[in-house]
């Protein structure tokens, strides 16, 4: 660390108007030029943050003291017209959705031209423009500068807001989440963007992710936010190494990285034991004692300080763990072996005229932990659908245990539809609010096996112990769950109709890595009790971590599938290996 | 709403009118059938209580009231189509020329009520919305939200006190427009009648602009537009703006649905000679030649307005004006 850093904030705390603080006294250097990954999970403080390096703080909140400097200039100090000379001027800042961050009413020109308007006053806009775009990887003719937002992908969106961001050459560029929205090969085109731009224009970053594999591509340190407080940063190469010297020493970043599955080594993800606090329910003292293995009386009544733990490498905590990080242990490799249960053959289905799924074959095995994988829009929902029974215009057979099997679930026997179940993406959608948690587990007991209430209430509660659940929970409406808590809910809905077959629609894509690997411990819980799973996500990671075979899809057709060593290890369909190139480039550092 | 650019603009509209169409003529087939449905004999409501059983006879066939329900719908439907409304049953007189003026005058107070009243919201609701959660715009929506809950003819009544009977009479009472002169050269006896339609629905326009203003003023495009240091001034008018009009847009066409029915409250308590006032005495006097025409132009109406409605909103939403890429 330079004895000039070019941000430094100091003491950084932001309240919420009805009381409690969202940051309580953050404490961050930056080096000119270097790229900080600032690593959080919900509800951390992250984007508070980060928009607090710009002087903002969203409507209900306010900056309630600390200084935020950027190179000699303290910004939290400024009047109004000095702050927005700084903000795109000296500090860029790339929003995390790039869908609703763009004006959908204005052409890309217009936004463009606004800019430099703004913070490019007598200089040759044109040329400028013009780079911009380019470095972003964007073509900066005429007839793109007349597009509107929705005439442009995701990617491209995006890349949008990060020629917004770097045209007036800002010393500084606050990334927000830029690429959570994005496909891997998308995202993984992204970074290599924000990459070239920072180094070529010389500009320093902080990288806002919740993903630790995308922050180890791009990061030269990290810092690790928990409950609105710093508790680690570490140069890249401290934080992931495994033997020595020790990496990570807060027993939160450890968990972090254990729970984050890895498509380059396989290992079950470790959940973190516990929740993260809601703002207003912050405990005193160190925030993580509560889920910490290591915490003392000193952890739950006195906040830690920053300690030193060797060069650029800081932590906030009573007792920094030291020892070697303990390996994961290795999820158990299962040749399935077991005859198909569920087939599909020659399986396509149109929305319209619009064919979605071309003549797709697919096996799962009895037993089974399979993934389907693939990117938005390749048809892997489509699927999982169509043999979950959705319907809809579908040509193609479809067998269960060698038996024919109705594409519409109306048309299935009864004890078919129970057998196989389904499970949402969105736990947020799929829960009926007004019920609670026992009248949902209930309903679908009473009407498959039309059990006595005693029953029926029996073996709810003993659904929501299979889920790891507390009893309380059966009386809570889903208004009142953490997302977490609420897909395993839908997990248990799911159960209580004994299926034989679990399909989970990205059931973790809306979640934490923490809680991700807790659902992800529970299915492989539940498979070893003979449950088979089939598994749709679009995370490599994951399909390493716990699946036995996995089928890739692609424009709407599987394009490989396989044994999932086999596959991740030595792929053969050209689309399958730049998603896994793309997957590993996110998690290793290529400069 | 459906999206233009599947298929071509001109196919788009060629649709929505097509179904505006199809709209009045379902009105066509419900009015129709209603005022058939009326206890009510035409023939008596025309030669009076003391007729003679032979006359009544002979004027309901004259009039092919003995002939089936759907051949006299088809005769008046054509008649409609050929711009011949029918004679009014009350008065004798061909119903296009009793209605004609009357259109014109009720055309004349809506315009001008929502002229006025569509400045105000837009005023107004702006000046809400910039001041959110302050004393300004709590003072304005809680007295839009009181002044919503005024029922029109309250409204209407308290005007006349206020205006022109007791407290400060300036303003005629009663809206007895010059048969022959235009509406607008005798715009005193217009305020008071626009007057209560603009208290009536500028509120409900102007809570739907200062929501509409507020949620993309708060909207994400607008902080990243702010975070990049653009203006205050044009985040709101460049940015927040365009995008809070599109439901501003529609709120008003469904207002000025409400006003090309709504007006009759107003006519009938100023004595305006319009369409509402027309239709009214017409229901009184059983006049179904004229409840049948008024009743199928005030649907034309609504259709023809949210029909434009719809053409400028997809002309301020680029996503409904271009097609996906």
């Amino acid at each position: 660390m330079s004895a000039h850093p070019l941000l430094r904030v100091e003491g950084l705390r932001v309240a919420l108007d009805i009381g409690p603080e969202v940051l309580s006294g953050v404490d961050l250097t930056l080096d000119p030029g270097e790229i900080v990954g600032l690593v959080g999970e919900s509800g951390s403080g992250k984007t508070t943050l980060a928009t607090a390096l710009l002087g903002h703080a969203r409507p209900g909140a306010r900056i309630t003291g600390g200084t935020v400097t950027v190179g000699d200039v303290e910004i939290l100090g400024l009047r109004p017209r000095e702050l927005r000379r700084v903000r795109g001027g000296l500090v860029g800042y790339v929003a995390q959705d790039p869908a609703t961050a763009l004006n959908p009413a204005l052409r890309i020109g217009t936004q463009l031209a606004e800019m430099a308007a703004v913070h490019l006053r007598g200089r040759e806009v044109t040329a400028e423009v013009g780079a911009a775009l380019e470095a972003a990887g964007l073509p900066s003719d005429r007839a793109f500068l007349r597009r509107y937002p929705h005439q442009l992908s995701g990617g491209q969106q995006q890349r949008v807001l990060i020629a917004l961001a770097f045209l007036p050459n800002p010393r500084l560029v606050v990334l927000d989440e830029p690429t959570t929205a994005l496909d891997v090969t998308t995202q993984a085109r992204v970074l290599a963007s924000v990459r070239e731009m920072c180094r070529d224009r010389g500009a320093a970053a902080v990288y806002v992710s919740h993903d630790l594999g995308v922050v180890r591509g791009l990061a030269d340190r990290v810092a690790v936010m928990y409950a609105g407080r710093v508790v680690e940063t570490a140069p890249l190469g401290a934080l992931f190494s495994s033997v020595s010297p020790p990496g990570a020493r807060h027993p939160y970043t450890r968990g972090l990285l254990a729970a984050s599955p890895d498509v380059a080594v396989r290992g079950a993800p470790r959940p973190i034991p516990g929740h993260a606090p809601s703002v207003t329910a912050r405990p005193p003292g160190c925030a993580f004692a509560p889920r910490c293995v290591a915490a003392d009386a000193l952890c739950r009544t006195e906040t830690p300080g920053q300690v030193e733990a060797g060069p650029g490498h800081v932590v906030a905590c009573h007792h920094p763990l030291s020892g070697a990080v303990v390996p994961s242990e290795a999820a158990v490799v299962q040749d399935v072996v077991g005859e198909p249960l569920l087939r599909a053959r020659d399986v396509s289905f149109s929305y319209g005229s619009q064919r979605v799924l071309h003549e797709v074959s697919l096996d799962l095995r009895e037993g089974a932990f399979h993934a389907l994988v693939g990117e938005s829009g390749s048809g892997k929902t489509t699927l999982a659908r169509v043999l979950s029974g959705f319907g809809g215009n579908v040509t193609g057979d479809l067998s269960y245990a060698g038996e024919p099997l109705a594409v519409s679930g109306a048309d299935r026997p009864a004890e078919l539809r129970r057998r196989i179940q389904y499970v949402f993406q969105n736990p947020y959608r799929a829960l009926n609010p007004r019920h609670t948690v026992a009248e949902i587990l209930r309903t679908p007991i009473r009407h498959l096996f039309g059990v006595p209430g005693d029953e029926a209430r029996r073996r709810a509660l003993d659904a929501l112990g299979r889920v790891a659940l507390r009893p309380e929970i059966a009386g809570r409406r889903p208004g009142e769950l953490s997302g977490g808590e609420r897909q395993r809910v839908a997990v248990a809905r799911a159960l209580v109709c004994e299926p034989s077959v679990l399909i989970c629609d990205e059931i973790t894509s809306a979640l934490d890595v923490s809680v991700q690997a807790a659902i992800l411990e529970l299915l492989t819980t539940l498979r070893r009790d003979g449950l088979t799973v089939l598994f749709v996500t679009h995370d490599l990671g994951v399909v390493r971590a716990v699946a036995d075979e996995v089928s890739v899809m692609h424009r709407g057709r599987i394009v490989e599938h396989g044994r999932t060593d086999d596959v991740l290890d030595d792929p053969e369909a050209p689309y399958t290996r730049s998603l896994v190139t793309a997957a590993r480039g996110a998690v290793r550092q290529t400069w | 709403m459906s999206r233009p650019a599947t298929g071509g603009r001109g196919r788009w509209l060629l649709r929505r009118v097509a179904y505006g169409a199809t709209a009045v003529w379902a009105t066509s087939v419900v009015v129709f059938a209603a005022t058939q449905a009326l206890p009510s004999d035409p023939a008596m409501a025309i030669l009076g209580g003391d007729a003679t059983p032979e006359s009544l006879a002979r004027l309901r066939l004259d009039l092919g009231l003995d002939r089936p329900l759907w051949q006299r719908y088809l005769d008046w439907l054509g008649g409609v189509l050929t711009g011949d409304l029918g004679r009014s049953l009350d008065s004798g007189t061909d119903v296009a020329t009793l209605l004609g003026g009357r259109i014109a005058n009720s055309l004349a107070l809506l315009l001008l009520a929502l002229s006025v009243a569509v400045a105000l919201a837009l005023a107004l609701g702006l000046f809400a919305a910039l001041r959110r959660g302050g004393l300004a715009d709590r003072v304005v929506t809680s007295t839009a939200v009181s002044l919503q809950a005024v029922p029109g003819f309250v409204v209407a009544v308290a005007l006349i006190v206020l205006l022109a009977t007791t407290v400060w009479p300036v303003l005629p009472a009663a809206s007895l427009l010059e048969p022959g002169l235009s509406p607008f050269a005798q715009l005193h006896y217009l305020v008071l009648p626009a007057l209560t339609l603009v208290v009536a629905e500028t509120p409900y326009l102007l809570r739907q602009v200062r929501s509409s203003v507020v949620e993309a003023l708060e909207s994400d495009y607008a902080t990243a537009a702010r975070l990049r240091g653009v203006p205050e001034r044009r985040v709101i008018w460049r940015h927040a703006l365009p995008n809070g009009l599109v439901p501003a847009v529609q709120a008003t066409a469904l207002t000025t649905g409400v006003l090309l029915g709504g007006s009759l409250v107003v006519e009938v308590a100023f004595s305006y000679p319009g369409l509402g006032g027309a239709l009214n005495a017409a229901v009184g006097a059983r006049d179904i030649p004229v409840i049948q025409a008024a009743a199928l132009l005030i649907a034309g109406g609504v259709v023809v307005v949210n029909l434009l409605a719809d053409l400028v909103t997809v002309l301020l939403t680029p996503r409904l004006r271009t097609g996906e890429s």
